[in-house]
């Protein structure tokens, strides 16, 4: 096994399939920071990422546009998210919870609409893989890095440019502050509700492309709870990632990366039970958060509705 | 506010049946035919019920408690396992000693794989809603693994088709019917006429009465014992709670023990109740029916109180039976009920403003008055005691 796994092509073959499988983790992990940040825990990523990979899959299915699927995908996020934030800004729910509302409601609805609006199981055109000039020519790295589809190559753009908002712009001060200290940053004229509406709906649109990313890139299929849990784990990698975008981002390549490893085992039949080869990546999440957990930089006002005058 | 959240669910249930050109009349009625029609159907909504009651009563210990635990459903499957391999390990025990054996085990495993996630968070400080989701994963995985492997039925290692599934259990694990009882009380208070339609034939078996004597008895342990007042204590103030001498860590370790024993159970019940062997096909949702999420959305109805579970765990499984029929009468997937349950949940949740306004001006009003008053949204207050 060892010596089949020292096999370049192999090797090769697993880095790029664990950059392809990092995508939906980066797009709603990135959008989870952005939330968190500002001190809101949307649980319901997994539901928003399950409406955003059906819309975004009807839209592409009906009119053929990839484009058309990525605009609805955003839309169904937007609106997902406009209806996460009234339920956790405005209303104050308790977070936990009302995430498993929102989950469940992504779930259900998702499942609803694909039973009503399609027969059987068919297939879309998904986005092709485009080959980076030169780049992509390189031996090794070019086949690793630079032969995916164009979801792929956005998602990794994402990661500095979220840094880059979060620490270098007035708007990622105003998100931080109101995530560490929402009675003061009130104080100072910003409005925690607007900033955290503006980062839940943000967080949900990135969610949606992310379910969008598996049933118009990765897949191209739609199934009944297609994301089997990926949202739940980019929630989870907000943590490991201890709320900065880079740090996420190398859980999410971490995790991908352990994935990509399990489904060749798999393939190869080893005397590993695929089974025990599946838990890997959740119970590597488990260690990462105990790792993770000795650190504490958890922004303060995180789960916690601003009330203000207390 | 919980019987308003329904009606608002039913009344978007009813637009969204309207919009997929189904009679919403007809649909509600199908439904309600299905849940409560005949005494079949009646057993069926308590059978499903079931499951609800018990990871509802332990939702109610943890978040009670101050944790939120999210691993209903890998807690249910590690029960579940325990059961099984327990009744199938000792095929010639008498039913007097396997049932409460196996439902101990049951319990025990649940409380295990509570306790996991109980230690990571008063210990490691982990994330007690992060680690009981990846715990439900690797629960899945586990299931499976022993599906097709450990536990599998030898027959169907040599059959062509391979389904994962155990071989059934002893009868003696079997959890006696109920229906019989329940003709025979019937029959003393002089309803149960000849042509009456019957309980003996369903499937109602005593672990619906199990789960409604543990509903009560938490309730008692919560609110007339030492221990239990401690773990409201802990979940609603843990500071005040460290200075006044409670352990807090052991305390949050004992709700997601208890907490994930009572999910435990249930899969156990299921089990020895209505399955009568494990398996793998269909996944983790087929064994759990979602119950593990399920049964927080009813605990949640019951306002956090064991006894109030009771009536929403009826409620609930009534939906969730009704549903299929609905889906016969009017072809609309039955996946519109977990959007309706998916409503109730966020009404529920949001609405607790209300009562969280209410409950702070009561606090203005009496602030020496310690600890909760049943029925309060503790859910809600603990995060702000943190």
């Amino acid at each position: 096994m060892i010596d089949q796994l020292l096999d370049s092509s192999v090797l090769i073959g697993i880095a790029a399939s664990g950059i392809r499988l990092a995508t939906p983790y980066l797009y709603a992990a990135i959008g989870e920071t952005f939330g968190q940040r500002s001190g809101v825990l949307n649980l319901g990523v997994e539901g928003i990422m399950l409406m955003g990979a059906f819309s975004g899959f009807w839209a592409v299915y009906h009119t053929g546009s990839l484009l058309a699927g990525v605009l609805i995908a955003l839309l169904t996020g937007l609106l997902m998210g406009l209806g996460t934030a009234f339920i956790n800004v405005t209303l104050k729910a308790e977070q936990g919870i009302s995430g498993i509302g929102i989950y469940l409601f992504g779930l259900g609805l998702s499942d609803l609409l694909f039973q009503q609006s399609f027969d059987s199981v068919v297939t879309v055109n998904g986005f092709p893989r485009v080959h980076v000039p030169v780049l992509s020519r390189i031996p090794v790295l070019g086949e690793i890095f630079f032969q995916h589809n164009l979801l792929v190559y956005i998602a990794f753009m994402l990661v500095p440019v979220a840094w880059f908002v979060l620490n270098k712009t007035t708007l990622g001060l105003k998100i931080r502050a109101v995530g560490q200290n929402p009675q003061a940053a009130d104080a100072m004229g910003i409005s925690v509700a607007r900033v955290r509406y503006f980062t839940v709906i943000l967080g949900a649109m990135l969610a949606a492309i992310a379910g969008a990313s598996l049933s118009i890139a990765l897949l191209n299929v739609f199934q009944q709870n297609m994301t089997a849990g990926q949202g739940f784990i980019a929630v989870a990698l907000v943590y490991f990632g201890s709320w900065r975008p880079f740090g996420v981002m190398a859980g999410a390549l971490l995790f991908s990366t352990v994935n990509a490893l399990q489904l060749w085992v798999r393939t190869k039949g080893i005397d590993i039970p695929a089974e025990y080869a599946s838990m890997a990546p959740y119970l590597l999440t488990i260690l990462a958060l105990v790792l993770a957990s000795q650190r504490v930089d958890q922004p303060a006002a995180l789960t916690k509705p601003f009330e203000r005058g207390e | 506010m919980p019987v308003l959240a329904t009606v608002v669910a039913l009344l978007i249930g009813a637009v969204m049946l309207v919009l997929m050109d189904a009679d919403p009349i007809r649909a509600y009625q199908a439904l309600y035919e299905g849940a409560f029609g005949t005494k079949n159907a009646v057993a069926d909504t308590l059978i499903k019920a079931t499951p609800l009651l018990l990871v509802g009563i332990g939702i109610c210990i943890s978040f009670r408690g101050g944790v939120i635990n999210i691993g209903g459903e890998g807690q249910m499957i590690v029960g579940g396992l325990a059961a099984t391999a327990l009744a199938l390990s000792m095929p010639d025990a008498r039913a007097e000693v396997l049932i409460p054996a196996c439902l101990v085990a049951s319990f025990a495993a649940g409380a295990i794989w509570g306790g996991i996630a109980g230690v990571l968070k008063a210990y490691f400080n982990v994330n007690e809603i992060l680690s009981t989701v990846m715990l439900n994963q690797v629960a899945t995985y586990w299931m499976i693994y022993l599906m097709n492997n450990t536990l599998i039925d030898p027959d169907q290692l040599t059959a062509a088709s391979r389904i994962p599934e155990t071989d059934r259990l002893p009868r003696q694990s079997d959890l006696p019917r109920i229906g019989g009882w329940l003709d025979s009380i019937y029959d003393w208070l002089g309803l149960g006429g000849a042509d009456a339609a019957r309980w003996t034939p369903t499937l109602l078996h005593v672990g619906t009465i199990i789960a409604v004597v543990f509903a009560v008895l938490v309730y008692i342990f919560l609110w007339r014992t030492t221990l239990g007042y401690r773990i409201r204590a802990v979940g609603k103030n843990p500071r005040a709670s460290r200075y006044a001498g409670i352990r807090v860590k052991r305390y949050t370790v004992l709700s997601l023990l208890l907490s994930g024993g009572f999910a435990g159970l249930a899969g156990g019940i299921q089990v020895l109740g209505v399955r009568h062997r494990m398996s793998a096909e269909g996944g983790a949702i087929a064994f759990t029916g979602n119950a593990g999420f399920n049964g927080i959305v009813a605990a949640l109805f019951g306002k956090l109180h064991p006894l109030g579970a009771i009536p929403a765990s009826v409620l609930f499984g009534a939906l969730l039976v009704g549903g299929n029929k609905l889906q016969r009468t009017v072809q609309v997937p039955s996946a519109l009920i977990t959007v309706l349950i998916s409503l109730v949940i966020v009404f529920v949740v949001s609405s607790d403003l209300w009562s969280r306004q209410r409950a702070r001006r009561r606090v203005a009003v009496a602030a020496a008055e310690p600890a909760a008053s049943p029925g309060g949204s503790a859910a809600i207050e603990m995060d702000q005691a943190k």
